[in-house]
């Protein structure tokens, strides 16, 4: 049987640093992306099956219309930050080593944001015709 | 990281098989988790077959027989054998339930009735496991009335509809049937609270006597205490008094957004 090597009491082993009174926000957060999505997520096969086949003028010529931008582009804001929360979760729920956990939760924010960047500004250049 | 494989010295190696009673007609095969921990082994399964002609139709009956006369050393905890108490829960055929209350004729039958301790927790013995960690969570949530009103002179009023309110909650036994089914706690549980803990922390957030809602909400609002619950509902599928952990939590979730928006 492993006992804990500390002599501390249960009660404060349980009570450790005290609550971080957060959360809440990335749990409003990832339900307000997941909705958004769901909403989304028509007009963007619509906008997909109507890309498919078209060279560069084609699509240049799609996403000038600013609707169709903006949808795509808030399908991406969605999108990256609902991955960011979510894969933040399953890094917390997995690992347990608080360097390889900080860094790990670092490196997924760079990744969503770098992936979200880079997708507006694709979405941004070729809707304005370049 | 999130553990796969048993720990070195919890891997189960072989196990007794103990003769079939002698004179027996009817016997039933049980399969019960074994660990001392005086002997340095590691834990094994051994075989028993006990007599159900002479035997109540309860798994805890069961070992209660085999206790008394094959093997005196098995060790189990047990009191009240009305599903009142709490203390025998154990995994039996891969589900954690209460050995009272759990026929051994609901086990598959043929199948040998297989028992195991509470998952994921040391063991102090046998099917005995160490639940310390789990007492002081619930500890933590301070279960008792908190109030800054002078006190009555003679009761704290609750209307009847209030009253209402707490069913489904006031019921828990703390067996731990449900938090020892999560795997969020198997991860966890020195930070997640458990479903256990948080459905008691609701019981006493949703009781209309109580002054302090916001500070036990201030005190679970926290990633690992609250938001370790995934909704995987393990604990609604184990607990033996047919409550819904789950839900109590994602009534606590839903609190903490209502008093941001």
């Amino acid at each position: 049987m492993s006992r804990p090597s500390s002599m501390r009491t249960p009660l404060g082993r349980v009570r450790n640093l005290g609550s971080s009174h957060s959360g809440t926000s990335d749990f409003w957060r990832q339900r307000l992306t997941a909705v958004a999505m769901t909403l989304l997520i028509v007009p963007v096969i619509v906008i997909v099956l109507m890309l498919i086949g078209r060279n560069h003028a084609g699509a240049a010529q799609i996403l000038g219309s600013l609707p169709i931008a903006i949808i795509l582009v808030l399908f991406i804001i969605a999108s990256a930050w609902h991955m960011k929360i979510g894969m933040q979760i399953v890094i917390e729920d997995y690992v347990h080593n608080e360097t390889v956990k900080l860094v790990s939760v670092m490196a997924n924010n760079f990744f969503c944001i770098a992936v979200a960047l880079s997708s507006i500004y694709a979405i941004l250049k070729l809707s304005s015709g370049v | 990281m999130a553990e796969f494989t048993l720990p070195k010295n919890s891997r189960i190696t072989g196990g007794k098989t103990w003769p079939k009673p002698a004179g027996a007609t009817e016997t039933r095969e049980f399969r019960v988790y074994r660990w001392n921990p005086d002997d340095g082994k590691n834990p094994s399964i051994d075989t028993y077959y006990v007599d159900i002609n002479d035997c109540g139709p309860m798994v805890l009956d069961g070992l209660i027989w085999i206790k008394n006369h094959i093997d005196p050393t098995l060790t189990f905890r047990r009191s009240c054998r009305e599903g009142v108490c709490g203390s025998c829960a154990m995994n039996i055929d891969g589900q954690n339930t209460l050995a009272c209350t759990k026929s051994m004729h609901d086990v598959a039958a043929g199948g040998a009735v297989k028992v195991n301790p509470l998952p994921h927790q040391p063991v102090v013995k046998d099917l005995v496991p160490d639940l310390t960690n789990f007492y002081a969570q619930y500890a933590s949530i301070e279960p008792w009335l908190k109030t800054t009103t002078p006190t009555p002179q003679k009761e704290w009023k609750q209307s009847h509809e209030d009253r209402e309110k707490l069913d489904g909650l006031y019921e828990c036994i703390l067996c731990a049937c449900c938090s020892t089914s999560c795997p969020s706690y198997w991860w966890n549980s020195d930070r997640f609270l458990g479903p256990a803990a948080l459905l008691q922390a609701t019981r006493w957030v949703k009781d209309s006597r109580d002054e302090a809602t916001g500070e036990r909400l201030d005190n679970l609002e926290d990633p690992f205490r609250l938001y370790r619950c995934h909704t995987i509902m393990n604990c609604a599928k184990a607990c033996p008094k047919g409550l819904n952990p789950s839900e109590a939590i994602a009534e606590l979730k839903l609190k903490m957004v209502e008093r941001q928006i």
